[in-house]
């Protein structure tokens, strides 16, 4: 009975939070609980939510990915380089940033799988390097004259629903399908369980990582096209911290950080949680370093949720417990 | 018998550096038929099982499946003959519902590519849990069941392999017993399908309700395959233990310890729920007391609730008459109480460290002054512990790591004895050492002993037990089953107690 009530409340932990925070910001500001600003929530967060949603795959198989914001600068930039510099059509350069996107991810997952790096140090070097390489690119200047084409993923709309917005929801349908329909999306939760037991059933534990880590670079990838589209250049400090924003995003919609239980959907309302705090707080005219205070907070205090329900929850798997 | 068997090893040999490990082994078993495999621990069971699971290789010797030579070289090739094995842990993902734990890499596929036939999944789980009687959805995460289940599970994923052999090690351990007949009635099920079972387990009451045959080894050696039918609990642990009693006996003789000494640590009605249970013993002054039982016994868990690092649900621990409030280990390292776990690397010793560094650790507050350790003194009272204990090391300086395992055990004790200890609890303090540092190390626990320390022994190692101690209390399921007098107790005796085999 403990048991599904502890479940019952992690899942149900972002919708709490998220309403509660939808209520205060209505009550404390009147300029919040508007259908522009809603729409705003929902364009200005595409990359956080992307990104959550790439954090959450590889989060679910055991790992973590600490590159994403450093990725989507480098190939928001890659991108943007390829139409101003080389003159290419936006939706190629888009395409190439894309693929940039997922190599850099295969080699995050080749140095976890095959270099037998842990997670967090392959992913941290990743973060310095694509960082640097964004300099280097940029000469550590903005790109822009991206034109119309380019733009319009940032900025278009059709029949009146923004880009951003159509991008992501795609996103989220087709990644959900994946995880909850498929072969691959089962053995993404098997390996997060326990990677010696899927080892053991012939599951081909090192494919699938190096396919989540790839998604994850394809996915920060297209999260860096996004906002470069959107503020019309790509900068060379685009997106700086984005992996404590997806990771924060993905812990609160019940990911866990020791793998094998989460989904996509509720990743994605903390996501929509992170992009809700930060608007409302914008509202409220709170000055951004105690903005970065609060969200360092609220992922203390989603990590702390988290271990104590897996703790109460965990009691009846013996491998939960040993550590 | 006419029949083919279905499992043929014959004359495994298997070495481990150091270590014989099996000898010419053979093991058959033959078709729908239970076998039991019993042996104390380091008899080689696991590696025999091992071997034929293809984890280990055998160094020579041939195994015969359904008349046929062949070659087990993965756990993938064992499972591609028909060999399932279900180990103490469970190979199962916790999170996942049991339908997909049975089916793990077995999916049925949908229509699309990629995808997954979702009914099918669930209806084939639902009928390999029929097929062993067992009332569960298929679709109940597999942590939401109790263990038991949770092993039927494992027999359902076994058997969706059409598994002809499965190896069950230790299945009851964990089980209540209303749960042992279940997995009973399941296993006497599987028999009747024709499947075989290799049973391991060291309570000879279940091996003789379930088995039709055992299998007993010896330090590496094959001691027989019998008929359990007409054999008694006694003929089967003679198997087991096989020698007689006490060869490195140094005791001093026709001493009573008992009347002449002060009680030193008492123990009094001490439980933790579900794992001890009401235990009381008294342990006097310059007393070695042994204690003995199988794995699992709670032999560590009560040594580890005298020193605090669990706390008892009940009971009280006195020193030299007075009641011990003891909340953490450091606490009881104030009273007087020492603790050589089992775990000499992980829990005993900085490997990379000093053997300098190592002993004086504990004490390290009275080496310092002003916040700065004074390695020089550190570095005489280490030496002095060297010479004292007889540590073999090319001075204070080496690394841990670089000394045997027996020189090791020299210095967790060293590092102990910076403290005074009143009480020495010992667990398992011979494993894995060889025979001469052995003897050392008895030596020096006799000596420490008649220096007025009280020390309780856990081994596993019955030629140990009683040629240690003075005393030896039993334990089997989280109580002490029995007391006995070594120089009047068998081996026999306490495998029985141990065991809580009837006496015949």
């Amino acid at each position: 009975m403990s048991l599904s009530l502890s479940r019952l409340f992690r899942r149900s932990t972002v919708f709490i939070f998220l309403l509660v925070l939808v209520v205060f910001f209505s009550l404390t500001t009147n300029r919040f609980l508007v259908g522009q600003n809603l729409t705003n929530i929902l364009v200005q967060n595409s990359h956080v939510i992307l990104t959550a949603v790439g954090m959450t795959l590889v989060m679910l198989s055991g790992g973590i990915d600490l590159s994403v914001g450093s990725v989507a600068a480098l190939c928001g930039a890659l991108s943007a380089g390829l139409v101003a510099r080389n003159g290419l059509p936006a939706e190629i350069a888009i395409v190439l940033g894309l693929v940039a996107g997922f190599g850099l991810g295969l080699v995050n997952g080749g140095l976890v799988v095959y270099g037998k790096l842990p997670p967090f140090v392959a992913t941290l070097s990743m973060l310095g390097v694509a960082r640097g390489l964004t300099l280097a690119y940029t000469n550590s200047r903005p790109i822009s004259n991206l034109g119309d084409a380019y733009n319009f993923w940032g900025r278009g709309d059709v029949l009146g629903v923004p880009m951003p917005l159509i991008v992501w929801v795609t996103v989220v349908v087709l990644m959900t399908y994946l995880l909850s329909q498929t072969r691959f999306g089962l053995y993404v939760y098997a390996i997060g369980g326990s990677e010696e037991t899927a080892r053991l059933a012939s599951v081909p534990v090192n494919r699938v990582k190096m396919v989540t880590y790839g998604l994850s670079g394809t996915l920060a990838a297209l999260a860096g096209v996004l906002l470069t589209a959107r503020v019309y250049s790509a900068q060379p400090q685009a997106a700086v911290g984005l992996e404590l924003q997806a990771i924060t995003a993905a812990v609160l919609g019940g990911v866990s950080l020791f793998g094998g239980v989460g989904n996509i959907p509720t990743a994605v309302f903390g996501a929509l949680l992170v992009g809700v705090l930060g608007n409302g707080m914008n509202h409220l005219r709170v000055a951004s370093y105690p903005q970065q205070i609060i969200q360092g907070v609220v992922l203390v205090l989603a990590v702390a949720i988290d271990m104590a329900t897996q703790r109460i929850g965990g009691h009846k798997s013996k491998r939960g417990s040993s550590s | 018998m006419n029949t083919t068997p279905l499992l043929h090893m014959s004359a495994i040999s298997k070495s481990f550096p150091g270590v014989k490990a099996l000898d010419r082994v053979d093991f058959t078993v033959q078709p729908g038929e239970i076998m039991a495999l019993l042996g104390e621990n380091g008899a080689g069971k696991s590696t025999l099982m091992r071997i034929l699971d293809g984890v280990f290789t055998p160094d020579s010797g041939q195994i015969f499946w359904r008349g046929q030579p062949v070659q087990i070289r993965s756990p993938q090739d064992a499972k591609n003959l028909g060999i399932s094995m279900i180990h103490q842990e469970l190979a199962l993902v916790p999170y996942l519902d049991v339908a997909k734990n049975i089916y793990l890499g077995r999916e049925p596929a949908g229509l699309l590519p990629g995808t997954i036939d979702w009914t099918t999944l669930y209806e084939q789980a639902h009928q390999q849990l029929a097929r062993l009687d067992l009332d569960v959805d298929p679709r109940t995460p597999v942590r939401d069941l109790p263990l038991a289940q949770q092993q039927m599970v494992e027999v359902a994923k076994a058997l969706s392999l059409s598994a002809q052999l499965i190896v069950m090690d230790e299945p009851t351990s964990s089980l209540s017993n209303a749960e042992v007949a279940v997995l009973f009635r399941t296993m006497r099920a599987l028999k009747e399908q024709g499947v075989s079972i290799v049973f391991i387990s060291h309570r000879l009451n279940e091996i003789f309700a379930i088995a039709d045959r055992v299998t007993v080894l010896r330090d590496g050696s094959l001691v027989g395959s019998e008929p359990l039918q007409g054999m008694t609990a006694d003929a089967l642990i003679r198997m087991m233990v096989g020698r007689e009693l006490g060869e490195t006996n140094q005791r001093p003789a026709g001493e009573d310890v008992q009347s002449q000494r002060q009680p030193i640590l008492e123990v009094r009605n001490l439980s933790r729920a579900g794992i001890l249970h009401d235990i009381n013993f008294t342990l006097y002054e310059g007393e070695i007391l042994g204690v003995a039982g199988l794995v699992g016994a709670g032999r560590t868990e009560l040594a580890e609730t005298i020193f605090s690092v669990h706390p008892p649900t009940q009971g009280d621990i006195l020193l030299r008459g007075q009641k011990l409030r003891l909340r953490r280990p450091a606490d009881a390292i104030r009273a007087g109480i020492a603790l050589v776990t089992e775990d000499r690397k992980g829990q005993g010793l900085f490997l990379r460290m000093e053997v300098g560094a190592n002993i004086s650790v504990r004490i390290l507050h009275q080496l310092a002054r002003f916040g700065l350790i004074r390695w020089r003194d550190s570095q005489h009272l280490a030496q002095e512990y060297v010479d004292k204990l007889g540590v073999r090391t090319p001075s204070v300086r080496q690394k841990v790591r670089n000394l045997s395992g027996g020189n090791q055990q020299k210095v967790v004790i060293a590092k102990w004895l910076t403290l005074k200890p009143q009480v020495l609890i010992l667990d398992e303090p011979t494993r894995g050492i060889d025979v001469g540092a052995k003897g050392e190390i008895h030596r020096l626990m006799r000596e420490l002993a008649s220096q007025g320390v009280g020390i309780l022994m856990i081994s596993s190692e019955l030629p140990e037990v009683l040629g240690v101690s003075d005393r030896v209390l039993v334990m089997r399921g989280g109580r002490v089953v029995a007391e006995m007098n070594p120089r009047l107790a068998t081996q026999d005796d306490i495998m029985r107690a141990a065991t809580g085999a009837k006496t015949s």
